[in-house]
């Protein structure tokens, strides 16, 4: 079984089509990643459906890098 | 290449252009959702798309409510799968010269032909962009562009929604997704039957063509841009008046 780190970092990688090893913790998915506003958008709706979980607007809006997805979704389980 | 098995919402699809939009795109192979506002229309709807052996049904839907949508977009989404052809047609009229205009009268149509729009598409495109595929199509009018004694709300309205189009189709193109607007000048429908005949002569007079469109004209027109044909014609507006009206 996955951690949830690694899980969240696979879906980043596949949702922004980069390298797993370009998703660091650190990574904020604007600026390093190359995700424009609609990537952001989906990329949430992706981990919301491998979590089961719903995220709403005004949470998704503040996660912004990896490590704060993982907190969100870790928080959240 | 075809949009068979592609799911289509058709709001106000009960009579007039809707309907005629619903069977053209049934035509196409399409499974079609029509949308009344009352059950007996959603009835007629489903007995309209059996009869010409369309997969589908109707079901009631008040586009002004946002709990209505959603929970309409829930029911297609467990029965046929994500929408990702929207039509949205349905539309009101509230005609006053604006000295004596309501606010019921202006905010019913902003509310059922302008925001109704912004609800729907906004519950499609979830689906839209996960399958990288879809249409939006809007009904709009050629008074967006004329304008019309008596229709400020209506052409406000109506104006809106093609700019709205406008600037969805920049949002949601790296998606594949097109988003345009139908403008119709004046058909046959019950929205024009009610006009008294010397009012009729006097718009033909106005139409190079010399005769009211038929709901089928417009239809053929959607159908078109909802199909792959259709694919590279994003963020237009489509005038289809008889030439009362050219661009």
């Amino acid at each position: 079984m996955s951690t949830i780190e690694e899980r969240v970092k696979k879906i980043v990688a596949e949702q922004l089509g980069v390298k797993e090893e370009e998703v660091t913790s650190d990574a904020s998915f604007v600026e390093d990643l190359g995700a424009d506003s609609l990537d952001t958008v989906e990329l949430v709706m992706a981990l919301e459906e491998e979590f089961e979980t719903e995220i709403p607007d005004e949470e998704a809006e503040k996660i912004t890098t990896v490590k704060l997805a993982i907190a969100y979704i870790e928080a959240n389980q | 290449m075809s949009i068979e098995g592609k799911v289509a919402l058709v709001t106000g699809a009960t009579r007039g252009i809707g309907k005629a939009i619903a069977l053209e795109l049934g035509r196409q192979g399409v499974v079609v959702v029509g949308t009344a506002t009352s059950a007996g229309g959603a009835e007629t709807i489903t007995a309209n798309l059996a009869e010409a052996g369309v997969p589908g049904k109707g079901m009631v839907l008040d586009v002004a409510s946002a709990e209505s949508v959603e929970a309409v977009l829930e029911q297609v989404q467990a029965e046929f799968g994500a929408v990702t052809i929207l039509v949205n047609n349905a539309g009101i009229t509230r005609d006053n010269i604006l000295m004596r205009m309501k606010d019921d009268e202006w905010d019913s149509v902003l509310n059922t032909n302008l925001t109704s729009i912004y609800r729907v598409a906004k519950g499609c495109l979830r689906g839209m962009t996960k399958a990288r595929w879809g249409r939006i199509i809007n009904v709009s009018s050629v008074v967006a562009s004329m304008g019309n004694a008596g229709q400020s709300n209506y052409a406000a309205a109506k104006a809106g929604i093609e700019g709205f189009s406008r600037a969805l189709a920049r949002e949601v193109a790296s998606r594949n997704i097109t988003v345009n607007s139908v403008a119709p000048g004046f058909i046959d429908t019950d929205m024009t039957s009610g006009l008294a005949d010397e009012h009729k002569d006097k718009l033909k007079a106005q139409i190079p063509l010399n005769r009211l469109g038929k709901p089928e004209e417009i239809a053929a027109v959607v159908g078109f841009l909802a199909s792959e044909a259709g694919g590279y014609v994003t963020g237009e507006t489509i005038q289809v008046n008889g030439g009362m009206y050219m661009g």
